[in-house]
């Protein structure tokens, strides 16, 4: 018996060991960093409370947290309806839904700051294949257009990608359910809404924490495509914890920022998880 | 799923202890010693850029590495990742031996304590006086040498040669003013079609520090205190500056892209020929030709005459961590040298750093060459601990400043709030 329960650790210990090195130790450190003044090089010295309290004087992380949450609510509606309308349109085996279902699902294949620098070249007026007649800035513009452009990117990069997973959500309804629906005589808004949604729940329920946890990290889009502007109106918070943490190189106050984000994050999917598993019982 | 096999993970874990702890021997002795300056023994040298300049670190390495002993590997790096690779580098305490940046983020970088502290190095060369002070002087903090020059790049006004002709002016006769600058580039702009008379980047807070604030030091004025401490950017001066181009922006004299220019697609503006005269990099005169378009060059101006320029570029350190202190110090040595300066800089129609080779026999070749290396001892290089995050970077309070000024419904309310702002942001801890 003892000897069976060793096995199982050094199973488990490659396992435990890369999550130990990448996942808690900087978890920790992260932790540790943020209740010091934390140097490039030399010897840190606790400053605590100070990294926490200086956010509340840093104006860009008000602006940020708001832009973030904003992008997150329109990023993660028009995903979520492209991606499963996708699925939908792909589920059911008929002539050329292959060709279709890799057409949709190749984006993926592109690095997302490929992506991006695909899309700045794409837009650019410079350099761009669309020429207007008035100039016009897809990109800096004004803050509508600079979303849009960004969220236009992350749809085309991202849809595939949720589109599998939940094509795999789809394929997992056995078919005799909807069968037997439909010989009680059920509409095909009824068999929607009664059993696809329904039965698609856990699928729906990873798709949506992805989505969500990925807008709020959000970062290259912007990064690369708009620089935050025009003005610092679509600057996320990832940027303003890259612009503490390499620009002004106070890699404390970094922490700190990051610190209360993995918090809301922490939130936000205590309340999904529980909402869902609640629904589902 | 495969998964990574306990061997293998044991050694990973064996592998970097060995690294950390190889690290910490290799950091034991850090001590500027006077003893053996420069040495040429045959070591390899890494260095890190970035792309801007790339060109010319593997020039200088190039004609180094054919003969000495000593050999310079260079890397470059995306010009926007590279504050933040050299971040994580100094976090790793893996910097390289020998490194460069943008000469603006110097004092930060010496402040950090990334380099090594070379004061008796530089007080023991006998050029020392030679080097572009302005330059010299960023890679300073408190009253110890960090970083000599590397390259040097100054800002001047480019002017395109044939829309000077079509306008009817005179292209020997550059503006001795920012007044004539406006006047000829409304002249410009009456040509019509795709021409317009000027350009610049309303979206780069780079790009307008180093081509509006030598108008403002012409003029006499400042725009920020000696200590990088204090702004000044409601001053009178500065805020007549920033009328100008506002009124040739709404003029639509500016290109209309001019306001959303954060950069990257500038050289291309002024490559497309289709703008008459603009503040710029003087090291574009070449890149700009090569695309076919003849360029006139000339010192950038106050508002009522006077001229000055940014000596902007690239101030190049040894890396604290680096073991081969002194044969890093033994290339930098070699690059302030007239075989690098004159045969390197110079042939390659670049701008040399050491004042006492402004006149060599390559740039004896064109005089606007000559008119460019003689700018070096009238201009400035602004010094400030937190340049970066003042004013370089996309989220910056001075870009919101500068927006305002040009673009915004009141100027002077958003040079007033930006002054505040700026000198918040210069004086963070």
């Amino acid at each position: 018996m003892q000897r069976r329960s060793w096995v199982g650790a050094a199973y488990a210990a490659p396992t435990a060991l890369v999550v130990g090195v990448l996942f808690i130790v900087p978890l920790v450190l992260v932790g540790w960093m943020s209740l010091n003044d934390w140097p490039l090089l030399g010897a840190p010295e606790i400053n605590f409370p100070e990294n926490y309290t200086g956010l509340t004087d840093n104006e860009l992380i008000a602006d940020a947290a708001w832009f973030t949450a904003k992008y997150t609510i329109v990023i993660t509606a028009l995903l979520f309806s492209v991606a499963f309308g996708l699925a939908l349109l792909v589920q059911h085996q008929r002539r050329g839904v292959g060709f279709f279902r890799t057409a949709f699902f190749l984006p993926v294949a592109v690095g997302f700051a490929s992506a991006s620098l695909l899309f700045l070249g794409l837009l650019s007026s410079e350099i761009g294949p669309f020429h207007t007649d008035t100039y016009i800035s897809w990109t800096s513009g004004s803050p509508n257009l600079a979303l849009g452009s960004a969220v236009t990117l992350v749809l085309w990069r991202f849809a595939g990608f949720n589109m599998l997973i939940m094509l795999t959500g789809l394929q997992a309804i056995p078919l005799e359910i909807y069968e037997a629906a439909r010989i009680d005589g059920a509409s095909r808004f009824q068999l929607f809404r009664r059993i696809t949604v329904p039965l698609m729940r856990p699928t729906i329920a990873l798709v949506l924490t992805l989505m969500i946890a990925g807008s709020l990290l959000a970062f290259d889009q912007f990064w690369i495509l708009t620089r935050g502007g025009p003005d610092n109106r679509t600057t996320s918070l990832v940027m303003v914890i890259y612009r503490e943490a390499f620009i002004r190189l106070d890699l404390g106050s970094a922490a700190a920022i990051s610190v209360v984000l993995l918090g809301v994050l922490v939130v936000f999917n205590v309340i999904q998880f529980g909402v869902l598993r609640r629904r589902s019982q | 799923m495969r998964g990574i096999s306990p061997l293998r993970a044991t050694l990973a874990v064996l592998a970097s202890a060995a690294l950390v702890l190889g690290m910490t021997a290799c950091s034991e002795d850090k001590s500027d010693t006077p003893t053996a300056l420069a040495v040429d023994d045959g070591a390899t040298l890494t260095l890190w850029t970035r792309a801007a300049t790339e060109g010319v670190s593997k020039a200088f390495a190039d004609a180094y590495n054919a003969n000495h002993k000593n050999k310079v590997q260079v890397t470059a790096y995306p010009n926007e990742e590279y504050p933040a690779k050299l971040a994580s580098a100094a976090g790793a305490k893996a910097l390289p031996d020998l490194f460069a940046t943008d000469v603006v983020f110097a004092p930060q970088y010496a402040s950090e304590g990334l380099w090594l502290d070379i004061t008796n190095r530089v007080s023991a060369l006998s050029f020392k006086d030679k080097l572009a002070q302005a330059h010299l002087t960023n890679g300073v903090w408190k009253n110890k040498n960090y970083a000599v020059p590397h390259t040097i790049d100054m800002s001047v006004m480019l002017y395109n040669i044939d829309l000077y002709t079509r306008a009817g002016l005179d292209p020997t006769k550059p503006p001795k003013n920012l007044t004539e600058f406006a006047e000829h580039a409304r002249k410009i702009d009456a040509l019509g079609g795709d021409v317009n008379g000027t350009y610049f980047g309303g979206n780069c807070g780079g790009c307008n520090v180093f081509t509006l604030w030598p108008s403002v030091w012409a003029a006499g004025g400042e725009v920020m205190s000696a200590d990088g401490m204090t702004s000044s950017v409601n001053s009178n001066a500065m805020a007549d500056v920033f009328a100008l181009y506002r009124k040739l922006y709404e003029e639509g004299v500016a290109a209309p892209a001019a306001k959303d220019e954060a950069g990257p697609t500038w050289l291309g503006a002024l490559q497309s020929g289709k703008i008459g005269i603009a503040p710029g990099p003087s090291v574009w005169l070449g890149l700009i030709e090569e695309k076919g378009v003849k360029m006139g060059v000339a010192p950038i101006t106050g508002m009522t005459g006077g001229e000055s320029t940014f000596i902007g570029g690239d101030s190049m350190g040894i890396g604290v961590t680096s073991t081969k202190a002194a044969q890093a110090w033994d290339f930098l040595t070699w690059t302030m040298s007239e075989d690098a300066q004159v045969e390197v800089v110079a042939k390659g129609k670049g701008v040399p750093f050491r004042t006492d080779f402004a006149a060599n026999k390559y740039s004896s070749a064109d005089p606007r060459i000559v008119a460019i290396n003689n700018l070096v001892a009238k201009g400035r290089t602004p010094y400030a601990k937190n340049f970066n995050a003042t004013y370089n970077d996309p989220q910056s309070p001075w870009i919101a400043t500068f927006r305002g000024a040009l673009f915004g419904p009141d100027a002077k309310k958003a040079l007033d709030d930006g002054a505040a702002k700026l000198t918040a942001s210069l004086q963070k801890s």
